[in-house]
């Protein structure tokens, strides 16, 4: 079996399991936020039990639209704090967590080998840690809270093989949108993508979170790494479990997977993946005289603090072109706080960008930093879909931070390897 | 479960900020959530769904974020069911779950074209054009999914699950 099927075989109390079984999984962790959360209180309420199946394991992060833009968005937080309170459950406010995909692992709620489920999308970022961890919408995020338990299908597995030495200022972002430019917007849809190779086992735990929370970009059920002493070292003092079977929990020698893609990396150049398709990708020099009117650095795709330090590479000592608004959103508190000892928000504002408290930010386009029409935003989130962040005559290109701070400089979309840092 | 009516039809990748925009994600009435159905893409949409439609879409249809209020707003713009070449797999349960049928039907944009009149069989898993006649074989959704479907959601099979 591969990691994700030895996952799978375990939660649901078998000795294994095959691609296309359906099964009724256990769960370990369910996350639910500010704007999927409310629907799902909404839809627990109709079920008729009283209590979540186990208060332990339900988080609560307030992440998308904080600290509330508008009386509606109020409501909406002040529904969760109460469902929190009453169902005494773990809830990340304003100010004391950040962008769930960032708060569940910091604070040690995501552990190898666990299954869980987030009534969000990119719940997919913590495979990065070893866990089968995918998306649900509301409704199934109340019938979980409920049960405990969902069905799933286990999905066939494409592994993808990675090597080479990146080049200078290029990252695990430009890895990713050249994987997606390469497979497809449906590519893996419903499957499990599986990364490893010598340069994920060199890779933080950080650029591991970047490559799986982009899984779903290209149709995965869950993006997953085998967790090993990095992992391990991520996790000691964030959990208080024994992470004594961390190094057991590996794809089998015989696994099977439906394609193995193996890839270099060594002449790959940063990437941007062009408005409005995920899939549109295409190296920095193909984007010749796009001038931009905002720069995003944040979200949970590249919010961490390796990202920030990159970008304040960049930035140190420079400005931001006068027309760029240049928006930088550390992904949690933890990450924001360790910037600031760091030096780097002083960097970031001498630079003449505005940083913001930790959220989810223009990402989705619901505050912070909207888009009018035809404007242009690069960024360095996960999605460029038509209208995603403000009007739907604007468009966004996604990178690097790297290549998105070189871009805040110069007010056109430039490869960072041109910019001296 | 036998569902009627005229396709309206989208290409592939239809994402989830083309079908809700995501600054209508504060709206909490479904009514509301309707009048912007796939506003990204055709702001004259919820007008046609009005009387009730059939959606006959691409590959990776309802792709992108896990807000269930994508189905919904199409639910209660007058949607009744979704065929496509293959589905986004979030979109795909929500909308089970919300009581919304779908189907996975290759080779269906070829074969319907916009108002044509389409009959959904949805036990056996087939879709009828009737106004050419032809006959396409979708994948049929197991037992259990057509219970929740039949129950018109999965809240509502579960308490009906939990009170037996």
């Amino acid at each position: 079996m591969n990691i994700t099927e030895k996952i799978l075989a375990k939660s649901s109390n078998k000795i294994s399991v095959k691609s296309g079984e359906i099964i009724d999984s256990k769960v370990d962790i369910l996350m639910i936020h500010d704007l999927t959360g409310p629907l799902a209180v909404k839809a627990f309420e109709k079920i008729g039990v009283n209590k979540v199946w186990n208060n332990q394991k339900v988080i609560v992060v307030l992440d998308h639209q904080i600290p509330a833009e508008s009386i509606t968005a109020a409501e909406l937080h002040k529904t969760m704090r109460k469902f929190a309170k009453e169902q005494t459950l773990k809830i990340y406010d304003v100010g004391k967590g950040g962008i769930c995909h960032q708060v569940l692992p910091e604070k040690g709620h995501v552990l190898p080998g666990t299954v869980i489920l987030g009534a969000d999308s990119h719940t997919c970022t913590y495979g990065a840690l070893g866990a089968f961890a995918t998306g649900i919408g509301s409704t199934e995020a109340a019938a979980v809270m409920a049960t405990g338990k969902i069905w799933l299908k286990v999905p066939e597995a494409i592994k993808l093989d990675i090597h080479g030495e990146f080049k200078k200022l290029v990252t695990p972002k430009d890895l990713i949108l050249h994987i997606i430019g390469k497979l497809g917007a449906d590519g893996a849809i419903y499957k499990s993508v599986e990364f490893s190779g010598p340069i994920i086992e060199k890779m933080s735990i950080a650029g591991r979170m970047t490559l799986c929370n982009m899984a779903v970009e290209m149709g995965a059920k869950n993006g997953i790494i085998e967790p090993d002493a990095t992992t391990r070292k991520f996790l000691e003092g964030r959990t208080n479990q024994t992470l004594d079977s961390i190094n057991k929990l590996k794809s089998d020698n015989d696994a099977f997977y439906e394609k193995i893609i193996n890839l270099n990396v060594k002449d790959l150049e940063p990437q941007i993946a062009f408005s409005p398709r995920v899939d549109n990708v295409k190296p920095v020099s193909e984007a010749k005289n796009i001038e931009i009117n905002q720069a995003f650095i944040g979200s949970c795709t590249n919010g961490r603090l390796q990202d920030l330090r990159l970008a304040a590479k960049i930035l140190k000592g420079k400005k931001v072109k006068d027309s760029v608004r240049t928006l930088i959103i550390p992904a949690s508190q933890e990450v924001y706080s360790d910037a600031l000892k760091e030096g780097l928000i002083e960097t970031f504002t001498e630079a003449g960008a505005l940083v913001c408290g930790s959220s989810c930010g223009p990402c989705l386009g619901g505050h912070i930093g909207l888009l009018a029409k035809d404007e242009i935003c690069i960024s360095t989130s996960n999605r460029n879909f038509i209208g995603r962040m403000g009007s739907k005559e604007a468009k966004v290109f996604l990178a690097s931070p790297a290549t998105v701070a070189a871009s805040a400089i110069t007010g056109k979309i430039t490869n960072p390897q041109e910019i001296e840092a | 479960m036998k569902i009627s009516g005229k396709a309206i039809k989208f290409g592939k990748d239809i994402d989830t900020d083309v079908i809700l925009p995501g600054k209508y994600l504060v709206l909490v009435d479904p009514k509301e959530l309707a009048k912007h159905a796939m506003e990204g893409i055709d702001p004259d949409f919820p007008k046609k769904a009005e009387k009730g439609i059939i959606i006959v879409s691409g590959k990776n249809f309802g792709c992108g974020s896990s807000r269930e209020q994508a189905p919904l707003a199409l639910k209660y713009a007058g949607v009744k069911c979704v065929i496509a070449e293959s589905f986004a797999r979030i979109f795909f349960r929500n909308s089970i779950n919300i009581g919304l049928p779908v189907i996975e039907c290759e080779g269906i944009s070829n074969l319907v074209n916009n108002d044509d009149d389409l009959t959904v069989d949805l036990l056996n898993g087939i879709v009828q054009n009737n106004s050419n006649n032809q006959i396409i074989n979708g994948i049929k959704l197991p037992q259990f999914i057509i219970e929740i479907l039949d129950d018109g959601g999965l809240i509502e099979n579960l308490r009906r699950r939990i009170n037996k």
